[in-house]
């Protein structure tokens, strides 16, 4: 075999898997992507029942009920709207009433999202990147809520390796 | 003055990896022998010094120096003295300080042990290797210094997170960081060698010990940080396609592409820009994720504050650093003298697929990871999980193993593909037992996992088969087989192990991720649930005080068959001074099976929510890894990889008598 020939063998047998990785990727794409919203945003947007995507926002203070065998309701709003939410299972460690959340799962027919995933982080002052970020762009945003970070003195430092997300799956 | 002496030491140190950045290249130019020295001295100097503000550092948070923000931050004078030490690199700056501390550490060792190496390609290597520590030396002492001082010294600290308060997270880092910034040095050799413009199977020899003991470090420091995250979060999950930990599997899937094409360059002198090119990847891959770990760039369930200027700055070494050097690559890489020639089915040619399954896969990760980066500068807001990986990286890999027994079983040049599937029938016949086995016995769960416990068999025995295809065992006397098992070269048991470890964890995670049970409910004490066949009964709580938390210690009575084989006892500790707490998951095994039992918050009514998991094999998961560093140490050990060991052909021939 010539050194043509097996250039040729390698570029070709390259071109296969990366055809192949890419069909794979495309495949991916088109099922397994979830997206972020907020109350606010699914009014708008008129999400389907059964449609995955994670639902960010605050737990509103005095909406969280306890049912029986860990069933629990509560409702998540960014100022703009409101949103029932339905989980069965643990809560993580520093799940609030007022705090930020983030639920992944789907809307049912009559319009509650039945969450399978709850996370939430391990720290008082947390609000998850992607509800602050739309708050703020709501408008929504108020001060106070980082009002505990800014007290502290100092910077508030990076923390090495933090898989703080307590989460809570089924 | 401590803080002052660690902050001066960190200045010196970054003079030292100025000057070896640049007099040992001149030198190397000018062909100087002394200028192409001074390199070696500033190497062991710079280690020296990193390593004075290394141990500042921690002398700081031993001693509870609470004017030094960094203490401040992160420490407590009541905290244990271990975790007084590894708070150190549980903050973003300790951690920068102990990166370029590894830095150093692997620049001296190259200075030390690399004797061997001809003057002018010691002398660039060393000079490129100081031209990193000098961005990072940089990036620490403009936007993170980890001596700043507090203009008012508060009495207590503000402690270390909690759940990093623990063992795991004390080995956990600077194995990673070993093994991320193991891979500088075959970057440094790479680059020299385009530099040098001249490349060759001894170039091949020398960086593959370099890159092998990296990836040891980076093969434990992964599945460390997995069984850390299993135990101390209190979900029972292992690995959660989070970037941050991507970012470590990036490395890890070039790096073990790096390892096989440095194989090939080594014994037939082929694939040198591919090796080369692979080397600069690998590397780029662990700037990437020290990147996308320090910058925030990406919403993540870790929890890393964004720093703007951090992020700008460690984004500006990326650029630099991957930029500069593809550039050099795409000047110099056809300089490059082509290698020996192969069949495409023959020990190389399935080295080329082993690279290639390889290097998509870790850009099928890449892509994962940065999509929602992208996608996000466009507005869009969204995540990619595990149903993504599950559905690209999973069947690319799958490929890979399937591969990975016929390799070792064909010749170099030229291989027979019918004559490797002869030797692997027994593997497959195996393999195909297991699936049948698997099959029948599976109750639920997806129809893949059979298929997937095949594989993992066929990968084990297919370790199991080359060792003795090349013993003999079957075929020659006991005592002849016997006699060549024990001649056998480290490298191959190596090899065995390594490929074996990762059937292990392959067969540890589609056991666990398809027949593991669950169960979730509200316990008061002497109720009794059943699970996998045990008989659990909650028995009580009781409240205990730690050095620096209180916990609410819960007992559970495990039982099988009314045999009493196991007290549980989890906890919910919390932590004052950051008022937080964190849940504690007890673990009991047996074999290599876990039952695990995390805590929830207690009811109104006195119940208290608990989650019980039975995990089958679930320890093979870190078993595998485990098996697979092994193997690399065997081969590390091997007499032919050894470093700076002297090669077999020149010590026989210097013993021979002068004729």
């Amino acid at each position: 075999m010539t050194r043509k020939q097996r250039r040729l063998t390698i570029i070709g047998g390259a071109l296969f898997v990366l055809a192949v990785a890419a069909g794979l990727v495309l495949n991916a794409l088109r099922d397994s992507i979830v997206f972020f919203s907020t109350p606010t945003m699914v009014a708008e947007k008129h999400i389907g029942p059964g449609k995955r995507f994670r639902l960010g926002g605050l737990v509103q203070p005095g909406s969280l009920k306890r049912g029986d065998d860990l069933a629990v309701t509560f409702e998540v709003a960014d100022g703009g709207a409101k949103l029932p939410v339905a989980y069965k299972g643990i809560l993580p460690d520093l799940f609030r009433e007022g705090q930020g959340v983030v639920a992944e799962g789907a809307l049912d027919a009559a319009g509650v999202f039945k969450a399978d995933t709850v996370l939430a982080k391990h720290d008082e002052t947390y609000m998850p990147k992607e509800v602050a970020d739309t708050l703020k762009k709501q408008g929504h945003w108020k001060d106070d809520y980082g009002k505990p970070q800014a007290a502290k003195p100092g910077p508030v430092s990076m923390r090495e390796g933090e898989k703080t997300a307590a989460g809570a799956t089924q | 003055m401590i803080a002052e002496s660690g902050h001066y030491a960190l200045v010196l140190a970054l003079a030292l990896a100025l000057i070896q950045s640049t007099v040992p290249m001149l030198g190397a130019h000018q062909r100087d022998v002394a200028l192409m020295n001074v390199g070696r001295s500033a190497a062991l100097a710079q280690l020296v010094f990193a390593g004075l503000s290394f141990i500042a550092l921690i002398t700081l948070h031993v001693t509870s120096d609470f004017s030094v923000a960094n203490v401040f931050e992160n420490s407590h004078s009541m905290k244990p003295l271990l975790y007084k030490i590894t708070g150190v690199w549980g903050n973003h700056e300790g951690s920068m300080l102990l990166w370029v501390s590894i830095l150093a550490l692997f620049g001296a060792m190259v200075a030390l042990f690399g004797n061997n190496l001809p003057l002018s390609l010691r002398a660039r290597v060393l000079a490129v290797q100081a031209w990193v520590a000098a961005a990072f030396y940089l990036f620490i002492l403009m936007t993170s210094n980890p001596f700043a001082r507090l203009a008012t010294p508060p009495i207590e600290g503000r402690d270390l997170n909690p759940v990093l308060q623990d063992i795991g997270l004390a080995v956990h880092p600077p194995m990673l960081y070993l093994g991320y910034v193991g891979f500088s040095i075959s970057f440094s050799f790479a680059i020299a060698a385009l530099i040098e413009g001249r490349i060759d199977a001894a170039w091949a020899r020398w960086v593959r010990p370099w890159t092998l003991m990296a990836w040891i470090f980076l093969t434990l420091g992964i599945a460390m940080g997995s069984y850390w995250a299993y135990y101390e979060l209190g979900w029972g999950g292992w690995w959660f396609w989070d970037p941050v930990e991507n970012a470590s599997l990036m490395p890890w899937l070039a790096g073990t592409a790096l390892l096989h094409s440095a194989l090939v360059m080594e014994k037939r002198n082929a694939l040198k820009v591919w090796t080369i090119l692979l080397s600069i990847l690998t590397f780029s891959l662990s700037l990437l994720g020290t990147f996308l770990v320090r910058s925030g760039v990406i919403t993540s369930v870790h929890a890393f504050a964004s720093d703007p200027t951090r992020g700008v700055f460690i984004l500006g070494i990326l650029v630099l650093f991957i930029g500069g050097s593809l550039t050099l690559f795409a000047g110099r890489a056809t300089a490059l003298k082509q290698g020996g020639l192969f069949a495409p089915i023959s020990r190389e040619g399935a080295l080329v697929l082993n690279n290639l399954l390889l290097t998509v896969s870790c850009a099928t990760v890449l892509f994962g990871t940065l999509y929602p980066v992208i996608m996000e500068a466009l507005d869009f807001k969204l995540s990619v999980g595990a149903p993504f990986y599950n559905l690209t990286f999973g069947p690319l890999f799958a490929l890979l193993l399937l591969i990975v027994p016929f390799g070792p079983m064909l010749a170099w040049k030229r291989g027979d593909l019918v004559a490797a599937a002869q030797r692997l029938l027994a593997a497959g016949v195996a393999s195909l037992v297991a699936i049948a086995i698997a099959w029948a016995w599976a109750r639920g769960g997806s129809a893949l996992a059979p298929l997937g416990i095949g594989l993992g068999i066929f990968v084990i025995t297919g370790a199991i088969v080359d060792l003795v295809e090349r013993s003999g065992v079957a075929r020659v006397p006991f005592r002849t087989a016997l006699h060549r098992t024990r001649g056998l070269p480290r490298s191959v048991w190596g090899t065995a192990f390594a490929h074996a470890g990762l059937g292990i964890a392959l067969l540890g995670i589609v056991c666990e991720t398809t027949w593991n049970s669950e169960l979730i409910s509200t316990l008061r004490p002497g109720d009794v649930r059943n699970l996998a066949g045990y008989e659990i009964k909650f028995d009580g709580m009781t409240q205990r005080q730690g050095p620096n938390f209180t916990e609410v210690v819960s007992t559970f009575i495990i039982s099988e068959d009314g045999r009493q084989l196991s007290v549980m006892t989890p906890s919910k500790r919390s932590f004052a001074t950051r008022g937080m707490s964190t849940t504690e998951a007890a673990l009991m095994t047996r074999g290599v099976s876990q039952l695990y039992v995390s805590l929830g918050d207690t009811t109104a009514d006195g119940g208290l929510a608990v989650r019980i998991y039975h995990k089958p094999l679930v320890l093979l998961i870190w078993f595998g890894p485990v098996l697979m560093a092994f193997g690399g140490l065997l081969s590390l050990s091997d007499r032919r990889l050894r470093v700076g060991a002297p090669r077999p052909a020149r010590a026989a021939r210097a013993l021979q008598p002068a004729e």
